[in-house]
């Protein structure tokens, strides 16, 4: 399943800047970067709930703000791409 | 079971390292992919790729087979983690290969396999055949083939059963340039099977596209836990996998199949190839990524497998049809059962 990952994370401290940085290497082991705060993640089940709570150990609820959707399959029509990012398809062949 | 993704980095000079959960992919100062680790089953490099060790421990960890492989895809190397293999199938699977009647059974299937799926693409050339003689002369091929098949069963030795198959490759080669479109027949001719070196563009084609086949075939082999130095109906011999050869003929003519349509449909020219001294025939850089971009696109397609109900990524049957070896070795089931398709 697809999953979107959006995060809102208060920078104004020092903290709030590690967390930053940290809840992003969390969502970059799991899936790809599309904009700023936003990773899209092909993931099963399991590996959803592992990041869930990965994600939720990072963050801190009376400051910042974690967003997680999870997309319905409708045969790869779930998102449109416009302007200058191109997703990987890491389902497709991946030839470099 | 799913069908998880290879990776195949054919850019020379890139630099593959671990970055938190991920593989990433560097040429020079740029990240030109990054792949989460747990989209991937498998590795392929070509040629000059460098690896990081912090990578190569992570990739045996997580069970991702790595193949190093040289830049016209002849296998080099593999690292596999600890994992691999189960020791009561392959104590079977040795006993089995002793004794003369399975090996002569599954051989057998091997053969069967091979010149089922192979007459089917002399067929289907004779369906789309323009002229009238051509396709009277792939029908023809058909009809040898399924001569041979018949002959088959009686075939009461290893050597009669790999006779039997060379004579059965032979014709079908012979009628191999028919199936190529005629205004591509100059560019592609093709005169009989070479390898080692491959001799003309076709042979060289279909030379790189059985290296992967054959390679995807052994991990299939290694992860349904058999041994893939171990054969029926190939002999043994240092380096050799055997089994995973046994396994790859009834794939070869779907390696065929991809060769013909990357040449009739034009995705590859003449220009993807070179001509070393001496006469071998090589692929060129940038097309080596074309064909496996197309190789791996075809994996994707789902085929009805005559023994399930649901159809199944071409890319999955190598590993379904190792499964179906070992259970014939344990003596679950009657015996292989070679996938064909129609």
């Amino acid at each position: 399943m697809l999953i979107i990952v959006c995060y809102d994370v208060n920078t104004e401290t020092r903290e709030g800047r590690r967390r930053l940085r940290r809840v992003a290497k969390v969502c970059e082991s799991t899936g790809q970067r599309v904009q700023k705060s936003v990773f899209e993640c092909q993931v099963n089940q399991m590996q959803y709930e592992d990041l869930e709570r990965r994600l939720l150990a990072e963050i801190e609820p009376s400051e910042d703000n974690l967003r997680l959707y999870r997309l319905a399959e409708t045969r790869g029509c779930e998102v449109k791409e416009h302007g200058i990012f191109r997703a990987t398809d890491f389902e497709g062949p991946l030839v470099l | 079971m799913q069908l998880l993704n290879t990776l195949y980095v054919t850019t020379p000079d890139a630099y593959l390292r671990l970055d938190n959960d991920t593989l990433r992919v560097e040429v020079g100062q740029d990240t030109r992919l990054r792949v989460p680790l747990h989209h991937l089953s498998g590795v392929v490099t070509f040629g000059h790729v460098m690896l990081s060790t912090p990578l190569m421990h992570r990739l045996a960890e997580e069970a991702i087979t790595l193949t190093l492989l040289d830049a016209n895809g002849r296998f080099k190397a593999r690292l596999e983690g600890p994992q691999s293999g189960n020791i009561l199938l392959r104590q079977a699977q040795h006993r089995r290969a002793a004794e003369m009647a399975f090996a002569l059974m599954t051989a057998h299937a091997c053969v069967a396999g091979k010149i089922r799926n192979a007459r089917q693409v002399l067929l289907r050339g004779a369906r789309e055949a323009k002229s009238e003689s051509e396709r009277a002369q792939l029908e023809r091929g058909g009809n040898d083939l399924a001569a041979s098949l018949r002959a088959l069963p009686g075939a009461i030795d290893l050597d009669t059963v790999r006779g039997l198959e060379g004579e059965a490759a032979r014709q079908y080669f012979a009628r191999f340039n028919l199936l190529i479109r005629p205004d591509r027949r100059d560019a592609f001719h093709f005169d009989g099977r070479t390898r080692r070196p491959p001799r003309d563009r076709l042979n060289a084609l279909l030379s790189f596209l059985y290296s992967m086949w054959t390679s995807d075939c052994r991990a299939a082999c290694e992860a349904a836990g058999l041994d893939p130095q171990l054969g029926f109906l190939h002999v043994v011999r240092p380096g050799r996998p055997a089994l995973a050869l046994d396994l790859v003929e009834e794939f070869r003519p779907f390696a065929d199949r991809l060769a013909l349509s990357l040449i009739n449909r034009r995705q590859i020219d003449t220009t993807s190839f070179v001509e070393r001294e001496g006469g071998a025939v090589l692929l060129e850089g940038d097309a080596r990524r074309d064909i496996v971009v197309a190789f791996q696109e075809r994996k994707q397609e789902a085929l009805q497998h005559s023994l399930f109900k649901e159809a199944i990524p071409l890319g999955l049957m190598p590993l379904v049809q190792a499964r179906l070896m070992a259970r014939a070795i344990r003596g679950e089931t009657e015996g292989y059962l070679p996938f064909v398709f129609k």
